[in-house]
């Protein structure tokens, strides 16, 4: 693998080797220029991805796991946690963010859904929600959908493009047919057509084929937390990490945890500080940044970045860097059936359905989703949270319990709008610090109240769902305010106005011409709460505009 | 088998509380699932933080045992029922609760770790640990392709 020396400038440092950084120093070593990727985790192999509940599942809380672990570690990086801005935030282990070469797409469970066209301009479509700053995006799903083709492409997705009637316009077909149907989804097709809705095969970001060199999937059940051994997860780590890496200009530089972006006197970057694994402070000179460390470290950097020129923090003269926080939403219903399913087997997920993925005025409310048939458990976390609300804790009963329900049990789960909501933010901790001494992120989050009426209403379709499908029992946990954070969404907005947003349509910041901000911190609408998909279009579309502007030397260097 | 964290005697204690959060009946429980050799590696490794817990706890459930059935010196001495009237009545404590998950760990998790001896955990809830599994995974799905044949793959449109 190609080394570059810290102190000459390469073309591009990508900080952050997730979902969005993988694919911009893919496509930007493609395109010829050098790359330095920083990552703050280690760079795995799937030699160490092992099926072990204990080593790679937080069991309950507070987490208690953190021996190698593929996301981040509270114990490091602590943050803080307050409903809103008149309380004093508590430490509270809330948000959740992949921390390894591939981030969060390694142990994602690969739902790979593209927004629909409404996404993009439900402001108007819909007019202002009161108490959130709901806007349309400054692209639109046609500007969008080539790069959405090339995502699936590259990383290889199976679906069944036109299954659903609410599908928005394709121009080619998913590159692999679904995967397929589990005993879920066959309970879940059967009691969703009872109820007149459209079930389809769920589009996900794992091979049903095998796909550029890379295995099929071969259904071991361990994708949601864990690496998957056979490659057949198209994360980042095992699809466009090695096509970045092959082309001999992109460097991956692991453990490297970057603490400020350094600016010059007429504003531009000169280079990114960084501790590597020694905790020694390296300085790694570039051209430009491209900040993809998502939708929590992404303005928790912008913020520990702040100098005389930027007293706000770095690309936030409109104040809007950490504001509009939109994370992870959904509700649930289980059931437990006749027969044994063994959901433990395969995918999470096999069918999804999209009936309700827009808003619709007759509810009273702003919001819509999907929901998706699935079993979310591995054996230890079944037994502490997988029973019905009335088996017993301990006992004879309980041993029963597990024996009968562990085969037979599988959830409706739904995927949730958040609204964004200004004062939902993350924001630097006054007093508490991380492992390198640097201020933790505090994290201020209200669900909007039309977000819980929107989580109810998919709560009772999912019992419905439960239902119609024949389950001999049927629960559902209370809906509640967050207790985790974990999508992190919507924190540097983009948009036409800099006055409003952090960065413009191309994801360049409106305040530093040779800084780009791409991951899920760009999002202006939170979509159904299925983000990986349309982060990784961005970071394509992104990435095809960078090269363009670089090569047309629009994009000037403090050098 | 020796243990690192629990004198003989505290061990049968824990292993005496294991074996009725989850009893051996025809199908072995927590004792045969070596739970508390779980329990035990666990204090002296990822969960050494929690020794206090069970210093502690095994005080109070010397107390509770002494004040309950003055005739008894251990818990695990006392005879199953009386074992069960104790422990509803401190299900509540802190201390039950996290004997409780630990045995829920040294039930299900990965046997390196000490429990779950010979799978008996996996076993009893149906869980058959792979690298590979193949369709039909379940009663409905293998229903399903019998009926429907290809059903699943039938698009309502080109695409």
């Amino acid at each position: 693998m190609v080394r570059f020396e810290t102190r000459t400038a390469v073309d591009f440092t990508v900080i952050g080797g997730g979902a969005a950084g993988s694919v911009i120093a893919k496509e930007l070593s493609t395109a010829g220029f050098q790359v330095v990727v920083l990552e703050q985790g280690p760079y795995l192999h799937e030699d160490s991805f092992h099926h072990d509940e204990l080593k790679f599942k937080d069991l309950y809380d507070p987490p208690f796991i953190g021996q190698e672990t593929l996301t981040n570690v509270h114990a490091l990086q602590p943050n803080t946690f307050r409903k809103d801005e008149t309380q004093k935030a508590e430490l509270v282990p809330m948000i959740i963010y992949g921390r390894c070469v591939g981030g969060g797409t390694v142990h994602f469970t690969a739902n790979y859904w593209r927004l629909h066209e409404i996404d993009f301009v439900e402001r108007t479509r819909w007019g202002p929600v009161p108490g959130a700053a709901l806007a349309d995006w400054p692209i639109t799903y046609a500007e969008l959908e080539p790069y959405y083709t090339k995502a699936e492409e590259d990383l290889g997705v199976s679906g069944q493009a036109g299954a659903s009637p609410f599908d928005p316009p394709r121009s080619k077909p998913y590159p692999l047919p679904p995967l397929p149907i589990k005993s879920s989804g066959v309970l879940f097709e059967r009691g969703a057509r009872k109820l007149g809705w459209h079930p389809f095969p769920a589009p996900m970001a794992i091979l049903s084929q095998p796909y550029h060199g890379r295995s099929k999937c071969q259904h071991c059940g361990y994708c949601e937390w864990f690496g998957c051994e056979w490659r057949a997860k198209s994360s980042a780590l095992a699809s466009v990490i090695p096509m970045a890496e092959s082309t001999g200009r992109c460097e991956i530089r692991p453990n490297s945890y970057v603490h400020r972006i350094s600016t010059d006197k007429r504003g531009l970057v000169t280079g990114v500080l960084y501790f590597d694994i020694q905790k020694r402070e390296q300085f790694q000179r570039t051209k430009a940044v491209v900040l993809c460390a998502n939708g929590a470290e992404t303005p928790r950097l912008l913020l520990l970045s702040e100098s005389e020129q930027f007293p706000q923090g770095l690309a936030n003269s409109s104040g809007m860097v950490g504001r509009h926080l939109m994370v992870d939403l959904s509700s649930l219903a289980l059931g437990t059936f006749e027969h044994p399913l063994n959901e433990y087997k395969s995918v999470q997920v096999s069918r999804v359905l999209h009936d309700f993925y827009d808003s619709d005025p007759k509810r009273g409310f702003f919001g819509g989703g999907g929901l998706d048939g699935r079993f979310d458990f591995y054996p230890m976390g079944f037994a502490l949270n997988g029973l019905p609300p009335d088996a017993p804790r301990w006992g004879a009963g309980f041993k029963q319990a597990l024996r009968e329900n562990f085969s037979r049990t599988m959830m409706v789960l739904s995927h949730t709008t958040a609204l964004p909501v200004p004062s939902n933010s993350i924001s630097l901790d006054p007093a508490v610090k991380d492992a390198w001494g640097l201020p933790a992120i505090r994290v201020t989050y209200r669900c909007h109240p039309d977000d819980l009426k929107t989580l109810n209403f998919f709560r009772d379709r999912a019992l419905e769902l439960v239902e119609a499908a024949g389950a001999v029992k049927k629960w559902a946990p209370p809906v509640g305010d967050v207790t985790n954070a974990v999508h992190l969404l919507g924190t540097c907005r983009m948009g036409n106005d800099p006055r409003e947003s952090v960065v413009d349509k191309y994801h360049r910041s409106h305040d530093v011409a040779n800084l780009f901000i791409v991951d899920g911190s760009s999002f202006v609408s939170s979509g159904r709460n299925q983000p990986t998909c349309t982060i990784q279009a961005l970071a394509y579309r992104a990435a095809d505009n960078i090269a363009r502007m670089a090569r047309q030397g629009v994009i000037p260097a403090s050098v | 088998m020796r243990f690192e964290f629990f004198s003989p005697e505290q061990a049968r204690e824990i292993e005496a509380i294991a074996a009725q959060i989850i009893p051996s009946d025809d199908s072995p429980g927590a004792r045969e699932a070596h739970a508390v050799h779980f329990i035990d590696r666990a204090l002296v490794t990822f969960e050494h933080d929690k020794q206090p817990s069970y210093t502690r706890g095994l005080e109070y459930l010397r107390r509770k045992t002494r004040e309950l059935f003055p005739e008894a010196q251990q818990f695990s001495a006392l005879g199953s029922g009386d074992q069960v009237r104790l422990l509803h009545l401190i299900e509540n404590t802190d201390f039950f609760e996290i004997v409780r998950i630990h045995t829920i760990m040294g039930f299900l998790s990965n046997p390196q770790y000490g429990g779950n001896s010979n799978q008996v955990g996996w076993k009893l809830i149906g869980f058959e640990e792979s690298h590979v599994h193949e369709p039909p995974f379940g009663y409905y799905d293998a229903e399903y392709e019998k009926t429907s044949g290809a059903a699943s793959t039938k698009g309502t449109k080109a695409w």
